[in-house]
This record gives structure tokens, C-alpha cells and sequence, in this order.
């Protein structure tokens, strides 16, 4: 059996644009009235959304910011009426939506919290036999006679989710809500989900946090733009979730960077970029890459975080790629799996003084790697026409966070053919949120008594 | 329509708590308290006895003693006035808990109507010690038309607000503009002259297209001029058509209330 239905379901928001500071006036001198209050522009929150929640299952909603999951969540809780399509829930409600949003802040917290079951469907009696409960599970004892108003933002957000769970409903609604206190409170509230589960009530449970999904939800739905993308199994949901995240944060980092080339590209054009003034015409075996520049001002410049492009173009970059473990070009990558950076330089004479460098920063403008072929020990001999060189990292061992490229052709006293700074950006994704730039690969052991349990067991 | 109002009588137990926060609510942290609902219309009363009696006294002989006949109409007034204001304004106010909670909005409105009816009732007390010190009586049978004129007005005044509500929350400036409306309503209707003067004969009709008149006038001929009422048939002409702004009302907040959640 279904406790939650949602046919077809579409839900249409009226824009009142243009009017949003509207007076009696001005409606009536421009005979607007009738037409202000019926509909303007429309905003389509949902389109055609149909899903079903069986009884007793926990079930997941995410998506986006702005994919219409609370629209769904009020839906559901009756707050808002679909403009075509069907909603059915099956027993009493009770909606972790905004948690204490009717308390009163001059009475005290005694009041509210009756006034607030009253609110949610209990009744008085039901009140009071909860009643000591639901002060317990807030820890507000001591501060229960007190207005509401006095309290702090976390004991008016505990005393709201006291109240609202204490319902007892068979349908609980809960929208992003766990961040209401501290570690010990969220426990808490985790725990008493599984209870709900353990008596086969039915959770429906709006959250950004992907991993609460894939270890607590039976099932889960993926909306985006108001459409459902997919349900099922939460695990490859979540999966499919991430990859299209990835896949949105790829194209934004392309242009990203096609608008970082092109700008460099325009502000070269125009005038001499000064960085030409101080490379440093310096002797031979100071030069190569900018890691090895022992002189001041090319420290300077090498230090220095803004984008740029500069060179005399003797040897041009024509193209840059980075590509991932699959071969295909990316901007996205996972820490761990293997990024080749593809180079594509075209000399337009024979030339036998260059060098190939490669520069990695993270976003605070930390180098975290630097390297060239000098620097390797490469003496360049010939270069003419179009070239590829591709720097293969068989390892991107770096923690999650955006990093951008240094790329570079110069001689080897350092002067430059083309040099592009930081115009290149791309993202890494871990699933451990470690700290620092570099991850060695590592594992853990022990001996001796010692016992880990994983999050999974806590919380089943 | 019908199946929103029998589900607002399921709601009576919040409407309760609701009035009750109210009045809670208003004179927490005052130190008066509760007697605040009495000092108000006591000083009121005061000044206004004071302007009439003694700055501009107004001997009209059928209006003696005077403060009392003032406060029978200005009790309700007050009532009707306050009520309205504060029921536009509370839609948008209460907007927290008609974005987040399942709860019919109409009760917002509706429950600032009752919580000024419950400061009518306790400024009644006040109007009963000034009948006693004044050694005024009405008259016994007239008063059994008290509850009906009570009721009349309740209803009146809940339609108006519904509609009034729902149009604030669209057109935020008709909480100044009924600040001076009702000002403007409150001298054209017979509270501190009386309904018999000949002045005001002149301009009947006037007076008769003005529902709150009917109601003012029952109040008066039933807790102050001596004899029968004489007022039940237009009291009963106003019952009916108070329905009808009700349902009006009810029907025009029904319309509207779909925009609420997206507009306050």
C-alpha cells in the first residue's frame, strides 16, 4: 500500500511581476485591479511529476537548489494545491518543514509548545500526557516558563522539532532540518527516525546531504527543474545525481576557461604584457622552469595570481586538454584516477632553444606541484610545425577543490614563447573530505585491541 | 466554499488558543497586565466626558447623562475598528505560518475579530459600573436583544475582515487607507450625537446606507434610552444583509487564497 501518491502532478507559480510593490492607488487609477489578481506571468515549479511512496519506506528527495523539491514537500503536507494532477497521503501528517515557524515570541515556551500541537492536530489532553516528553527530547527544562523570545536560535529550532515528532503521524515530512543542533541533538533526532522506521511509519526526507540518502533512504527521487530524472535504489541515484553534478560543473568550468583563454588572449593583443620586462635574460643554468628561478623578479612573477598570457609566439599553445582516466576531455576529476594534460604547440620556425613547463596551483594560489622538461633533464634539440606533448599523471592524488594550470613554452634562460597563467581550471572530487592539497596513497592498519565500526551500523 | 467554513468549526480548538495567545500575548511585559483592557476605555471615556461636558457641552436632553450615552457606541466602535485593522494586517504578519504550516488562513483574520469582541466584553463591565453609577437602567426585555445585535455585528465584521485581509495582502497601502476611512466613518455614524437630533434628520437616508448606524443605534436603544427597541427591524435588515457580506467576504478571501502562500 501507498502512503504517498503523486500523479501527474504539476504545480504552476503566479509571478506577480511588476507589481511587487503594488498600491490600491495605482490599480485603480489604471484599472489593473481584475487583472493584478488573476494570473501574470507563470513559473512552472513542477511539470508532470508522478512518484509513490509505499508505507513504512524512507524515502529520499534531491535534487538542486531551486529543482522544486520543497515545492513537492509542501505538496505532499497540503500547504500548496498542484495546478493539475492528483496528491494522495494516507493518515495524519506532520511536516519538519519550518520548524517553530508558529510560535510566538512573548509567550512562553509551556504556551507555544500547546498552541504548536494544537497547530500540528493534537489535542489538548494529548498535549499534556506529551508533554514532558517533548520538553526532555528539546533539553529545555529549565527554560520551558521562559518567553520564546528569549531563547537562542537552536533551543527555538529544538523545541519546534520536540514538538512536531511528538505528533506521533503516520507520514513525517522532513525538510533539511537535521542541521538544528548540535552532534548529540542530531544523534538524537537520527535516532529517533529509526524508531519511526522500526514502526513502519513512512518518511519522506528533503536533504542535500547525499550520504544521509544512500545510508537511511529504502528509496529516493531525483528531481531537477521540476521533472523527475529518476527513482530507485538511492545508491545509484545518488550516483546518477553526482555524475550529472559533475557534468553541470564541467561545462561551467569550460567556459570558464574558453573565457580566461580568450580574455588573455585579447589583453596580449593589445599591448606587450610587463611580465616580458622581467624575465630575466639570466645565464644558462638558472634557466628552465620558474620553480628552479633564483632571481627576484621572476620569483615575483611567479608568485604573482592573476591570469595572463604573454610571449613572443615563436612557439604558439594553440590548444590545451585535460582529459581523464576514460580518455575523453574533462574538466572534472576524481582524486586518484589518472589526468593527462594534452598540449598542442605549433612553431612557426625551426627553433632548438625550448623548454615545455607545467605548473599545478590549488585556489589559494599554492603551487602544488611545478615542473618542466629541462628541469628533467630533456635537452631540447629540434622543434618546427605543429606538436602534441601530453604531461600523463597517473595518479591525481590531490583532496577535493579547484586547481588551476600553469603552461608554458620558453627558452632556457626563461624568456617566452608562450606562457599561460592559471587560465586553465578544472575541479577535483573526493568522496573523503581529507585535509591539505596531496593524499599519498595510503591504508591503515593496526594491531592490538581495536575496533571501528562504520557510520552504516551506527545508525541501523 | 462550504466544505472550507465546516472545516473551520474542526479548527475551533486552535481559533481558542489563538485568541487566548492573543490576549496573552499583547500585555506580556506590561506591568498592568490585563488591566490595561479596563484603563483603556476608562480614560477614553474620560476625556471624551470631559470635551462634551465641560470644553463643548452637549445638552442635547435626550442623550443625558451624556458619557453614558457616548460609551454604548463607542464600545462598539472600538470593536468593529480594531478588529479591522488589525485583521488586514493579519495575513501578512502571520505570514510564517501560512508558508509553513497546514492551517487555513481564514482563522487569522477570525481570530483577531474574537480577540477584540473579548475587549469588548470586558469594556462591557466598565459601561455597566458608569449604567450603575449613574443610577441609569435599561430597560429588562429590550436587553434579550443584547446577544442578537452582538451576533449581527460579529458577523458583519468578520466578513468585512476576510475581505479586507485578503486584499492587504496584495495592496499593502490599505492599512493607511483604512485608518482614515474609518475616522471618516466613525463621525458619519451616530455615536457622539445622537440619532434623534434634528440635524441629523435632515440627511436620513444617509445615515440609513450606513450598516454601522443600525448597529450603533441598537446598542443605544437597548442599553440606553428608556422603552421598547425600536430599532429591530433594521436591525434585522442589517442581520441579512451582514450574511451576505460574510459569504461575500468568505467567498472573495476563497478566491484569493491560493496567492497567499506565494504573495504575502
Amino acid at each position: 500500500m501507498n502512503a504517498i501518491e503523486l500523479a501527474n502532478v504539476s504545480k504552476i507559480y503566479r509571478r506577480y511581476s511588476g507589481r511587487q510593490f503594488a498600491t490600491l492607488k495605482s490599480a485603480l487609477l489604471q484599472r489593473s485591479i481584475l487583472r493584478d489578481l488573476s494570473a501574470a506571468e507563470t513559473f512552472p515549479a513542477l511539470s508532470d511529476v508522478s512518484f509513490s511512496v509505499p508505507k513504512g519506506c524512507t524515502y529520499g528527495v534531491i535534487g538542486r537548489n531551486g529543482s522544486g523539491k520543497s515545492t513537492a514537500l509542501k505538496l505532499v503536507a497540503g500547504i500548496t494545491k498542484p495546478t493539475s494532477g492528483t496528491v494522495k497521503v494516507e493518515g495524519r501528517i506532520s511536516a519538519l518543514i519550518e520548524l517553530g515557524a508558529g510560535f510566538h515570541p512573548e509567550i512562553s515556551g509551556r504556551e507555544n509548545v500547546f498552541i504548536n500541537g494544537i497547530m500540528l492536530g493534537l489535542t489538548k489532553g494529548q498535549i499534556l500526557d506529551r508533554f514532558d516528553e517533548i520538553v526532555d527530547f528539546a533539553e529545555l527544562r529549565e527554560f520551558i516558563d521562559a518567553p520564546v523570545k528569549t531563547y537562542s536560535s537552536g533551543m527555538y529550532m529544538r523545541l519546534g522539532f520536540a514538538v512536531a515528532i511528538h505528533v506521533d503521524p503516520d507520514v513525517l515530512l522532513v525538510d533539511e532540518v537535521l542541521a538544528v543542533g548540535d552532534e548529540g541533538f542530531t544523534h538524537k533526532c537520527l535516532d529517533k527516525f529509526a524508531e519511526f522506521r522500526r514502526r513502519n511509519k513512512t518518511i519522506l526526507l528533503v536533504t542535500h546531504s547525499l550520504g544521509l540518502v544512500e545510508r537511511f533512504c529504502d528509496e529516493a527521487v531525483w528531481i531537477d527543474e521540476g521533472r523527475v530524472m529518476g527513482h530507485g535504489d538511492p545508491k545509484r541515484l545518488v550516483d546518477a545525481y553526482l555524475t550529472a553534478v559533475e557534468k553541470g560543473e564541467d561545462t561551467l568550468l569550460a567556459t570558464t576557461t574558453a573565457k580566461a583563454v580568450e580574455a588573455a588572449k585579447r589583453a596580449d593583443g593589445e599591448a606587450p604584457h610587463p611580465a616580458d620586462g622581467v624575465i630575466p635574460a639570466s645565464t644558462d643554468d638558472a634557466a628552465g622552469g620558474p620553480e628552479t628561478a633564483s632571481t627576484e623578479p621572476e620569483l615575483k612573477n611567479f608568485f604573482e595570481e592573476t591570469e595572463g598570457r604573454w610571449g613572443s609566439r615563436d612557439i604558439e599553445i594553440t590548444d590545451v586538454t585535460l582529459i581523464d582516466q576514460a580518455g575523453t576531455p574533462s574538466f572534472v576529476f576524481h582524486s586518484g584516477e589518472a589526468m593527462s594534460v594534452r598540449i598542442t604547440v605549433h612553431a612557426h620556425a625551426p627553433i632548438t632553444d625550448f623548454v615545455f613547463g607545467f605548473g599545478l596551483f590549488n585556489a589559494e594560489g599554492v603551487c602544488c606541484y611545478g615542473t618542466n622538461t629541462y628541469l628533467e633533464e630533456m635537452t631540447p634539440v629540434h622543434i618546427e610545425g605543429v606538436v602534441t606533448a601530453s604531461f600523463d599523471i597517473e595518479r591525481l592524488d590531490l583532496v577535493e577543490g579547484t586547481y588551476k594550470l600553469d603552461v608554458a613554452v620558453h627558452k632556457r634562460d626563461g624568456f617566452p614563447y608562450d606562457y599561460h597563467r592559471l587560465l586553465y581550471t578544472f575541479r577535483v572530487k573526493s568522496r573523503t573530505h581529507d585535509a591539505g592539497i596531496y593524499r599519498p596513497p595510503h591504508t591503515w592498519s593496526f594491531t592490538g585491541a581495536v575496533n571501528f565500526t562504520s557510520e552504516i551500523d551506527k545508525l541501523t | 466554499m462550504l466544505s472550507n467554513l465546516a472545516n473551520l468549526f474542526r479548527y475551533r480548538g486552535l481559533i481558542q488558543s489563538l485568541v487566548a495567545r492573543e490576549l496573552k500575548a499583547r500585555y506580556r511585559g506590561s506591568v498592568l497586565g490585563l488591566l490595561w483592557s479596563f484603563i483603556n476605555p476608562i480614560l477614553l471615556l474620560s476625556i471624551y466626558t470631559f470635551v462634551f461636558t465641560v470644553v463643548l457641552p452637549n445638552r442635547n436632553p435626550i442623550a443625558q447623562p451624556y458619557a453614558v450615552f457616548m460609551f454604548c457606541g463607542i464600545l462598539p466602535w472600538n470593536w468593529f475598528s480594531s478588529s479591522l485593522m488589525e485583521a488586514s494586517n493579519s495575513l501578512v504578519s502571520g505570514g510564517n505560518l501560512i508558508k509553513k504550516v497546514l492551517f487555513p488562513a481564514e482563522i487569522l483574520p477570525i481570530v483577531s475579530v474574537l480577540a477584540n469582541m473579548v475587549h469588548f466584553f470586558l469594556g462591557l463591565i466598565i459601561l455597566i459600573a458608569f449604567l450603575i453609577g449613574y443610577r441609569h437602567w435599561p430597560d429588562p426585555i429590550g436587553l434579550l436583544w443584547f446577544p442578537v445585535v452582538v451576533v449581527v455585528q460579529l458577523i458583519f465584521t468578520t466578513g468585512l475582515a476576510l475581505f479586507l485581509s485578503a486584499l492587504t495582502v496584495h495592496y499593502r497601502d490599505i492599512r493607511d487607507l483604512l485608518q482614515n476611512l474609518l475616522m471618516f466613518w466613525f463621525f458619519a455614524t451616530p455615536i457622539i450625537y445622537p440619532w434623534q437630533d434634528e440635524n441629523v434628520r435632515q440627511y436620513k437616508w444617509l445615515f440609513d446606507i450606513n450598516p454601522f448606524t443600525h448597529l450603533a443605534v441598537s446598542y443605544q436603544e437597548i442599553l440606553f434610552f428608556p422603552g421598547p427597541v425600536g430599532h429591530a427591524t433594521w436591525l434585522m435588515v442589517l442581520a441579512v444583509v451582514s450574511v451576505f457580506v460574510f459569504l461575500g467576504g468568505y467567498w472573495f478571501f476563497d478566491r484569493l487564497r491560493d496567492s497567499f502562500a506565494e504573495a504575502v
